[in-house]
């Protein structure tokens, strides 16, 4: 009957343990609605944790970050639209905190970027393709001097 | 146009734009040495930003902590700093925050941390804060756009931020950069 015991226990422990790891450190903290918990994602791995510049609040596990996730949650529960969270966000922590600039006149140059590099680089292929080939002509002096070089290399064969 | 000027220009160019990109770096990288460009500067639009509404308790319980209310209705310009205990910039910042409460009212917000800790923390050699409330959850935090112990906030009547700073307060910062700020307000 213990060994029974014991052994229920652990069989509980290990579901426990299988459970999916996931970003949210509590599951309870997920909200019930499965395309709410999905949007709220998808805005939490746009956002910037501030903490590890580097990664997103969904996937960092930073204090910080997770009481954004919390944050996220709570706006998308309260009916709110991406847009509207998102400048919650920015409002609060400036445009750093989205991972994907926005077009303004400041990431002008940057989201252009590449088509200006790509534009830069036909032109120069273009300038450099188009450079004419032609050589000049030899003139009497230099056909004379062809001419004695090639009979010296008869010469010497 | 000659070959050979064709040629010099073609030089030219290549050479002046690596001229014009170091220039650009050099500029980017002197202006992050002196502190005025911070790629990763949390930035706020300033000006307009009033303080997000709160209600803090404070360290004793209810009564003595202070709101947004009591923060805007101040007369003059008040420093607002929020710090742990468990903060170690925070216990480094302390010394400079005593000198800098001799020239400007400072008000305290605990960051999730518990009463006790944070009662111990402050009075270990002279509170340098006015008033002192505790944000246990960290949420009036985030609402203030804070992502780390120390930051401090400088409030001029009417509750706009006038200044705001991610890092640990020293005199010559405060000298350099708050002093003025708070001077200006009439």
């Amino acid at each position: 009957m213990k060994k029974l015991a014991v052994l229920a226990s652990l069989a509980i422990g290990l579901c426990v343990m299988a459970l999916p790891a996931r970003a949210l450190d509590d599951p309870s903290e997920m909200l019930p609605n499965p395309t709410q918990e999905k949007r709220a994602e998808a805005i939490g791995a746009q956002l910037r944790c501030l903490v590890c510049q580097n990664e997103s609040i969904e996937d960092s596990s930073a204090s910080l970050a997770r009481d954004l996730r919390h944050v996220v949650r709570q706006h998308v529960a309260a009916g709110e639209s991406n847009q509207q969270i998102m400048a919650w966000m920015t409002q609060r922590y400036g445009e750093f905190i989205r991972l994907k600039p926005r077009l303004a006149a400041s990431t002008l140059l940057l989201w252009a970027m590449p088509v200006l590099a790509l534009a830069l680089g036909g032109i120069l292929a273009t300038l450099m393709l188009r450079r004419p080939r032609k050589t000049e002509p030899l003139d009497d002096q230099e056909k004379k001097r062809l001419a004695e070089l090639l009979r010296e290399q008869e010469i010497t064969r | 146009m000659t070959i050979s000027t064709r040629r010099r220009l073609l030089m030219t160019l290549p050479v002046a734009g690596a001229g014009l990109a170091g220039f650009g770096c050099w500029r980017m990288l002197s202006a992050m040495q002196d502190g005025s460009f911070d790629p990763h500067a949390i930035r706020r639009d300033k000006g307009d930003a009033l303080i997000p509404d709160f209600a803090l308790p404070g360290l004793s319980g209810p009564d003595d902590g202070f709101d947004a209310a009591a923060l805007s209705q101040n007369a003059k310009p008040v420093l607002v700093n929020f710090f742990a205990s468990w903060c170690i910039p925070c216990v480094a910042e302390m010394a400079a925050l005593r000198e800098i409460a001799r020239q400007i009212p400072l008000w305290g917000i605990a960051y999730k941390d518990k009463p006790e800790d944070a009662r111990r923390f402050i009075t270990r050699d002279g509170s340098p804060y006015e008033r002192v409330a505790l944000d246990r959850s960290g949420m009036t935090a985030i609402d203030w756009g804070v992502s780390g112990v120390p930051e401090s906030f400088l409030i001029v009547p009417g509750g706009r931020i006038a200044w705001h700073g991610a890092s640990a307060l020293d005199e010559t910062l405060f000298r350099r950069e708050i002093l003025p700020l708070a001077n200006a307000t009439p």
